[in-house]
C-alpha cells in the first residue's frame, strides 16, 4: 500500500511522540546508569570520570548491608516455597474436585483479597504476629506475604489449571494411578509453567516490599534490603550517594533478571497482567 | 489475562470428580489456613479493635478498653476534620490523588501510550515499552530515591534540563509536593494500563481496522470508531483496578514521607502514622476499617462486573 504524504507524516509524527513519551519514562532512571560506577557521584547527572566499580566494592564490604540482601533473600524464598507449594494444591483442588461450595470459597476469597490491603490492615497484621510471639523475625515476614499473596496466586493458577484437558488424568487414573499420583505424576509437570509464572511473580513482590517487613522487623540482623537501604545516611541524614546508588543496582538486579526470564520465555504481556 | 479474576462459569456437574472430596479438601488446607489467618481474620479483628483504646506501648497496650465509636467520633470530629495532618484532609487528598494519577493520569497516558506503540516501527516500541515498564516493575524504594535524585533542587537532573531550556529551577518536593506525587505515581504505574489496553487492542481483529484504511480514515477516528468503543469492558476493570491500588498506596512515602506539614499524607501514609509514630492503634485501626468498607465497595462493583459476562480477554 502506498503512503500518502499526510499518512507518512502521521507516522513521523506519532513515532516521535512515542519517542519523547519513552524518553520521559526514561529520566528519572537515567542516573541509575551512571551514579553507582562514580567514585564521586553527587545527586546530579554526571558521566563518571573514570568508571569504576570502587562503590560495589565499598558496598560488598558493610556486612550490613550484605547481611540485608541475604535477608531479602530468605524472606523472598521462604515467602516463595509456602505460596508455591500451598498455591498449587489450592487451585489443583478448585479446579478438579468435587467439593461444595466452591464457587462460594472462591467469590470470598477473591473479595476478602481485594479489601485487605497491607496499609489497610497494617494494625491487625502487627498484633497478630505480635501475638504469635514473631515479631522482628524472618517468618513473620514469611507468613504474612504467603497469606496475602495467596488468594491471587490461586487464581492465577486455578486458571491455568482449568485450561488443561482432564484426560491427562483422566488416562492416568484409566491405567490404575490413584488420584494422588494422578496429581504428582501427571498433572504437576504439565502445570509447571503456571507455577513458574506465580513463583516469579511472587518473588518480585516480596523482595521489592517496603511496608511489611518495616513495620514487623526491628533489628539490623533481620532487616531486608528494602529497609536497610536507609541506612546509608549520615548521622545529619544527608544520603550517602555513591553507596545507595550502588547498592540500589544491585538489589535491583534480580527483579530485572527475573522480568527478562519472563518476557523471553513468555513475553511480558503476560508478566503485566499478574503485579499485584 | 489474568487480570480478569472473574469466577468460571458453573461447570455443568459431572458425576465423576478427578479429585475425591476428601483429598479436596486435604489440598485447600494450607493456603486456607494462611489466608484465613491472615486475610480475614485480621479483617475482623481490625474491627474489634477500633472499638478499644489500644495503644503500642504503655498500660493499654495490655489491657485495652473498649470506648465505643469514640476513635471514629474522634476521626470525623467537624471541628477539626478538615485541618491539616486531620483524617478528613488525608481523605480529601487521598481522593484527589486518586482521581489525578490514577484515572486521569495512568489511564490516559496507557491508553495513549497503548495506541501509540501499535503503529511505531519496532525498535521504538521497545524502547518505550522498556522504560514504562522498568518504571512498574523496580522496587520501590529504589524508584524512590531515584525520584528523589531527579527532583533534588540543586543538582537533580530535572531542574539541570529545565535550566538548559532557559526555565527557572524550583524546590518541587518543597513547594508542590501534591503534584509530585501525582505525577510520580503515573509515571509509576502507567504500564499497567499501557499492557491491559495493549493487549485489548490486539485482540480486535486487524480487518476493522484494515476496511477503515481503504475507507480512507484518521488514526483519531480509527482510535475514536474502533478502538475505544471495543476496548470499553478492558477500560472499565482498568479504572477500577487502578484506583484500589492507588487508593492503597504506601510508596509516596518513599518520596515524601508524607511531608512537607502532612501535604502529601495519603490515608495509608495517615494510618502509619497514627499507629506506628502515634502509638494509637485503636485510632489507626478505625482509619483502617474506613480503608477497608471504600476497598469492599470498589470491589463489589468489580466482581459483580465480573459475573455479568465473565469476559476472556
Amino acid at each position: 500500500m502506498k503512503l500518502t504524504i499526510p499518512a507518512f507524516v502521521g507516522r513521523i509524527a506519532f513515532s516521535a511522540l512515542a519517542a519523547l513519551l519513552g524518553a520521559v519514562f526514561a529520566l528519572p532512571l537515567l542516573w541509575f546508569l551512571f551514579a553507582p560506577f562514580n567514585a564521586r557521584a553527587e545527586l546530579g547527572l554526571a558521566v563518571p570520570e573514570p568508571w569504576t566499580l570502587q562503590n560495589f566494592v565499598t558496598v560488598f564490604g558493610n556486612s550490613y548491608a550484605v547481611q540485608a540482601l541475604w535477608n531479602s533473600f530468605i524472606q523472598a524464598i521462604g515467602g516463595v516455597i509456602l505460596i508455591g507449594a500451598a498455591a498449587t494444591l489450592a487451585a489443583y483442588a478448585l479446579s478438579r474436585s468435587s467439593i461444595p461450595g466452591k464457587g462460594a470459597v472462591t467469590y470470598i476469597l477473591l473479595l476478602f483479597s481485594s479489601v485487605v490491603s497491607g496499609s489497610a490492615a497494617m494494625v491487625p497484621i502487627f498484633l497478630i504476629i505480635s501475638a504469635a510471639g514473631l515479631m522482628d523475625t524472618h517468618i513473620a515476614v514469611i507468613l504474612t506475604f504467603a497469606g496475602g499473596l495467596l488468594p491471587t496466586a490461586m487464581f492465577i493458577l486455578r486458571d491455568f489449571i482449568d485450561s488443561i484437558p482432564k484426560s491427562y488424568e483422566e488416562s492416568a487414573m484409566v491405567a490404575g494411578a490413584s488420584p494422588v499420583q494422578a496429581f504428582f505424576d501427571v498433572a504437576l509437570p504439565v502445570i509447571r509453567p503456571g507455577i513458574v509464572v506465580i513463583v516469579v511473580w511472587s518473588f518480585v513482590n516480596i523482595w521489592g516490599s517496603f511496608l511489611i517487613p518495616f513495620i514487623l522487623l526491628r533489628s539490623d540482623r533481620n532487616m531486608p534490603a528494602s529497609v536497610a537501604i536507609y541506612s546509608f545516611y549520615s548521622e545529619a541524614g544527608t544520603p550517602i550517594v555513591t553507596l545507595l546508588a550502588a547498592y540500589s543496582l544491585i538489589y535491583s538486579l534480580p527483579v530485572i533478571a527475573l522480568y527478562l526470564f519472563v518476557s523471553w520465555k513468555f513475553g511480558f504481556r503476560f508478566f503485566g497482567g499478574i503485579k499485584a | 489475562m489474568t487480570t480478569d479474576p472473574a469466577p468460571a462459569p458453573q461447570r455443568k456437574k459431572r458425576n465423576f470428580a478427578l479429585l475425591s472430596s476428601r483429598a479436596g479438601a486435604a489440598f485447600l488446607t494450607p493456603a486456607g489456613i494462611l489466608v484465613s489467618v491472615f486475610v480475614i481474620f485480621p479483617f475482623f479483628w481490625v474491627i474489634f479493635v477500633s472499638f478499644t483504646n489500644r495503644t503500642l506501648i504503655g498500660r493499654t497496650a495490655l489491657n485495652p478498653e473498649f470506648v465505643g465509636f469514640a476513635n471514629y467520633l474522634a476521626l470525623f470530629d467537624p471541628a477539626t476534620f478538615f485541618q491539616r495532618g486531620q483524617f478528613g484532609f488525608s481523605l480529601i487528598l487521598t481522593t484527589q490523588f486518586v482521581l489525578a494519577s490514577a484515572l486521569i493520569g495512568q489511564a490516559l497516558l496507557g491508553l495513549l501510550l497503548a495506541w501509540l506503540i501499535q503503529t511505531v516501527p519496532p525498535t521504538i516500541k521497545r524502547i518505550t515499552e522498556t522504560f514504562v515498564i522498568a518504571a512498574w516493575i523496580l522496587p520501590e524504594v529504589v524508584i524512590g530515591f531515584a525520584w528523589f535524585a531527579f527532583l533534588d533542587r540543586d543538582q537533580g537532573t530535572l531542574n539541570m534540563l529545565l535550566e538548559s531550556v532557559g526555565l527557572p529551577p524550583g524546590d518541587f518536593l518543597l513547594d508542590q509536593p501534591f503534584w509530585v506525587i501525582v505525577v510520580f505515581n503515573t509515571w509509576r504505574g502507567a504500564a499497567f494500563s499501557m499492557m491491559l489496553f495493549n493487549s485489548a487492542f490486539s485482540s480486535i481483529p486487524p480487518s476493522y481496522f484494515q476496511a477503515a484504511d481503504v475507507a480512507g480514515a484518521s488514526s483519531w477516528q480509527k482510535f475514536r470508531d474502533i478502538g475505544l468503543p471495543l476496548i470499553r469492558g478492558h477500560i472499565v476493570t482498568d479504572l477500577i483496578l487502578i484506583t484500589m491500588w492507588t487508593f492503597n498506596t504506601f510508596t509516596p512515602f518513599l518520596l515524601t514521607n508524607g511531608g512537607p506539614s502532612y501535604r502529601t499524607e495519603l490515608v495509608s501514609i495517615y494510618n502509619y502514622r497514627v499507629a506506628f509514630q502515634d502509638f494509637q492503634f485503636g485510632k489507626g485501626a478505625a482509619v483502617g476499617v474506613i480503608m477497608m468498607l471504600i476497598n469492599l465497595a470498589f470491589a463489589l462493583v468489580y466482581l459483580s462486573l465480573g459475573r455479568k459476562k465473565a469476559p476472556k480477554s
